[in-house]
């Protein structure tokens, strides 16, 4: 089997990896994971290493492995066996050089996109395996820069992107008076208790997008929506903590982001076009804080497009003309079941749709998620090159005249553009917000 | 400083503003909000192309602004908003703006007792906040999380006092967050640092601080409790000794510590947002005592009376015997008093209210688009198209209704002042 580290051009730095080690020992690392065997070890994660008949059926379903080859390093029952599966063998009794290895592969190269769950005949769960290596990295202190650089700016601001509370709204204030230029009686409102819908978004919207702001605004103006965002933190609905393993502050953010909408007395939440952070908040975050369900209605923008076009709130003026395709987020495909209310806007929308293949809740991940495009830049070429099935995909698509690529979350576009980049597909990526935004009548 | 005993109690309506007339006349009506007493409403208008006030009653401030928002009625019947001018951005209290101007001005608190407000502020990127017009000495990289004292006269916040380079994380777990309090930040920087509580004479001061990735505690004063959690939540003092109690994250689940003590036996799968009654006797804290209920625990003994998705602002009679809270059930919200729901289930209801006696409790509520106040479970029958939390009068006899009314009554703000007993009836 290949090293992951062989299996690319290059050894990979990372700081984070490298330095964390470098404060552990032996002794350190088997006390550590026997007590988090201990504690959190449960039921579950000993069922799954004991079940696992390496039968290899998951392994065709792990664009990893079928990207590098059918190398089986890559398949998800090789990826579990060279990190927690060891780990739990050996009882914790694994060198400082294995954690480095098992940090990098739990983080790197898995997504837990739990593809692989639905070809395994004891739906043993890779994606849970990986979060377990993961926590225990967390534990140990090794985790890649990048990304515990971001859990480290959710921990400080209570978003992802350090972005200061002025800041904020001033963006809120700023897309707002942007918005009026074209629609001079719309309003972003603050901090309006009592309000209907509560919408919250990604770091990434104010930081670097914050035209999806506009735009929903826009929406909501055009719907007659009773909506309000707020001006402190918990607007921000993203969650690397989750992905990091640091389920308490994991647990901190939701709180804050559900406290926010309850303190405003909103009715339910809308959510931005994400799928990591629906994740976070209406199935791990809510639950890891003792919640069976969202405490008040979550509600992703697709089901919200779908919802206000098909009550004719808002109303599409002209079709958009060029041929589109859809890619299927995992979390709120595979994970929440909203593929049919996309496509149903979709088709509302756009004048010609073809599917990729294949699709739905078989598709492939967009190899950005589970937080593996937030380990940065050491981490990218491995992720794009492990990632050739969604290439392949998408070349198909290409060739039937697809010009534009939806994908609604904001992960998938960071994963499909690099793709889209690195194997020359040409395609425009967009979101259904952006469709909309486009096509609709806006007074 | 204006009294609740001051206030106008003879039972009565009073139309105190046609807010469809205000639309009528300035085009851009922002919602309202009403002062404590119910003599005024106020709401953002726009007065000309680029231009914004404040409509108090039927009357435009004087001054106008290139824009206002966060518009609030402080303790003192004052209404106070963040107004800019010229893209610099401070507080206008009753149309007057305060000397300083800042680059941005946000979160904007009122002491719960008196009219004095405190502001997060940005000048030159230096974070600081502003009491009364008086910024701190000490500006820092970032603030957060700004707490006023139950009087407003002090504030404190979470404060960065290093830079953090873009991806250095070492920088970061070196510690480089703390709270500063009048603009003095503690000796000791933290991690993290978050929810901040003063003590009833607000001489003292406590937070919530992570020291490492993993471990967490309480900080009083700069000083941490010696023990340690993986999780905590917000500190609160207690009222008659002191002490300072938090919920903490132990193996087995959650519970309350005091001083870094555990001294409740229950361990929950959740515990937060503890208050203590008036006399510190007694604590009351939101808990779920299995996964999926919600519930209130009283010194450690949860009610029997469980919630499936929800249960909010716990509050205790003043005699501290009583003790009610907002709960949710399958998507609908009641009230519960002493671990008994009302019978009526809501789309929505505001943090229950006590009268002085605590024997009536009163609440807000919203069902389907209507508003009513409704009185130990019983509604006044009077619907409304906004209204506001109820007061009852110190003697507990009479509740001050203000919500803008609808059918004969529509758009306009009303102050309706009824005994008890006639809400009782
Ligand atoms: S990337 Fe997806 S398919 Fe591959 S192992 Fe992880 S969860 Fe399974
Ligand atoms: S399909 Fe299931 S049982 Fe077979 S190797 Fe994969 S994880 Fe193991």
């Amino acid at each position: 089997m290949k090293t992951p580290a062989e299996a690319t051009d290059e050894q990979i730095i990372d700081r984070g990896i490298e330095d964390g080690a470098a404060k552990l020992t032996q002794d350190k690392v088997k006390r550590v994971v026997q007590k988090m065997l201990a504690a959190e070890g449960g039921a579950r994660l000993k069922t799954y290493i004991e079940t696992c008949a390496h039968c290899g059926l998951c392994s065709e379903a792990c664009h990893f492995y079928i990207s590098n080859d059918k190398d089986p390093a890559y398949s998800p029952a090789g990826k579990i066996k060279q990190t927690i599966g060891e780990i739990v063998k050996k009882r914790g009794n694994v060198s400082v050089d294995f954690i480095k290895t098992a940090c990098e592969i739990s983080f790197t190269e898995c997504n837990l996109c739990r593809r692989c769950v639905m070809y395994c005949p004891f739906g043993i769960d890779a994606a849970y395996m990986m979060l377990f290596m993961r926590r225990i990295c967390h534990k140990l202190g090794v985790v890649p820069q990048y990304i515990q650089d971001t859990a480290h700016s959710h921990s400080a601001t209570l978003n992802q992107m350090w972005v200061k509370e002025d800041e904020w709204i001033d963006t809120l204030h700023w897309q707002e008076e942007e918005a009026r230029d074209e629609i001079p009686g719309l309003r972003i409102p603050i901090e309006k208790e009592g309000a209907d819908i509560f919408y919250s978004v990604i770091g990434p919207e104010p930081k670097f997008r914050a035209q999806l702001i506009y735009q929903a605004a826009v929406i909501m103006h055009a719907a007659g929506v009773d909506w309000t965002m707020p001006a402190t933190p918990g607007w921000d609905n993203s969650d690397m903590c989750m992905y990091t393993g640091d389920v308490e502050m994991m647990a901190r953010l939701k709180k804050v982001h559900f406290e926010t909408a309850m303190r405003l007395k909103t009715k339910r939440i809308v959510m931005g076009e994400c799928g990591h952070a629906f994740r976070s908040v209406h199935d791990v975050g809510n639950r890891y804080l003792g919640w069976k369900m969202a405490p008040l209605p979550v509600i992703h923008a697709i089901e919200f497009f779908y919802e206000l076009l098909r009550d004719r709130k808002i109303r599409i003026k002209k079709k958009f003309q060029k041929p589109v395709t859809f890619h299927d987020p995992c979390n709120i495909v595979r994970g929440r079941g909203l593929h049919e209310k996309a496509r149903y806007v979709i088709h509302q929308t756009c004048k010609a749709f073809i599917e990729m293949h294949p699709n739905r809740e078989h598709n492939y991940c967009c190899s950005a998620g589970g937080g593996v495009i937030n380990c940065g830049p050491p981490f990218r070429k491995k992720r794009v090159t492990g990632n050739r099935v969604k290439a392949d995909q998408l070349e198909a698509v290409k060739a039937k005249g697809a010009e534009i690529v939806i994908a609604p979350c904001h992960n998938c576009h960071g994963g499909l553009e690099d793709i889209i980049k690195h194997y020359e597909l040409g395609m425009e990526l967009k979101f259904l917000g952006d469709i909309i935004y486009e096509c609709m009548e806006k007074e | 400083m204006s009294h609740i005993n001051d206030w106008d109690w003879n039972t009565g309506k009073k139309i105190l503003a046609d807010i469809n007339q205000w639309r009528k006349q300035f085009g851009w009506v922002e919602e309202p909000y009403a002062s404590p007493n119910g003599e005024s409403v106020a709401a953002i208008v726009k007065v000309d192309e680029m231009s914004f006030s404040v409509c108090e009653n039927g009357e435009a401030w004087d001054n106008s602004f290139d824009k206002i928002w966060f518009l609030r009625y402080g303790p003192d019947n004052r209404a106070a908003g963040l107004v800019s001018d010229t893209a610099m951005w401070t507080v206008a209290v009753s149309g007057e703006p305060w000397k300083n101007w800042f680059e941005f001005v946000w979160d904007a608190k009122f002491g719960i007792h008196e009219g004095h407000i405190t502001t997060a502020a940005q000048k030159n990127m230096e974070y600081f906040a502003v009491t009364d017009d008086q910024p701190w000495e000490n500006g820092f990289y970032n603030l957060s999380h700004l707490a006023a004292s139950p009087s407003g006269r002090s504030a404190a916040a979470v404060v960065q006092t290093k830079p953090i380079n873009e991806g250095d994380i070492a920088a970061f777990q070196k510690g480089c967050f703390t709270v500063a309090v009048n603009g003095s930040p503690w000796q000791h920087e933290f991690l993290n640092a978050w929810e901040i509580s003063f003590d009833s004479e607000e001489k003292h001061v406590a937070a919530e601080v992570r020291m490492n990735l993993n471990d967490y505690t309480i900080v009083v004063d700069g000083q941490p409790w010696n023990q340690r959690f993986s999780s905590v939540w917000q500190p609160v003092f207690n009222p008659a000794d002191g002490s300072v109690t938090a919920p903490v994250r132990v193996a087995g689940g959650w519970t309350m510590a005091r001083n870094g003590e555990i001294i409740w036996n229950s361990r929950l799968l959740q515990l937060w947002h503890h208050i203590y009654s008036m006399n510190g006797s007694r604590i009351a804290a939101v808990a779920s005592p299995k996964f999926g209920r919600w519930t209130l625990a009283i010194d450690d003994v949860p009610w029997a009376l469980t919630f499936k998705d929800l249960v909010t602002d716990p509050v205790f009679s003043p005699d501290g015997r009583h003790a009610a809270c907002a709960g949710k059930t399958d998507g609908k919200w009641t009230v519960a008093v002493d671990g008994i729901a009302w019978n009526e289930a809501y789309d929505m209801v505001w943090p229950p209210i006590f009268s002085p006696d605590g024997k009536n409790v009163a609440a807000k509520t919203e069902k389907n688009g209507i508003y009513r106040i409704i009185v130990n479970g019983q509604p006044i029958k009077i619907d409304f198209k906004t209204l506001w939390n109820p007061i009852f009068s110190p003697k507990g006899d009479k509740l001050l209704i203000r919500g803008v009314g609808t059918v004969e009554d529509e758009g306009k703000y009303i102050r309706i002042i009824m005994s008890l007993a006639e809400t009782l009836k």
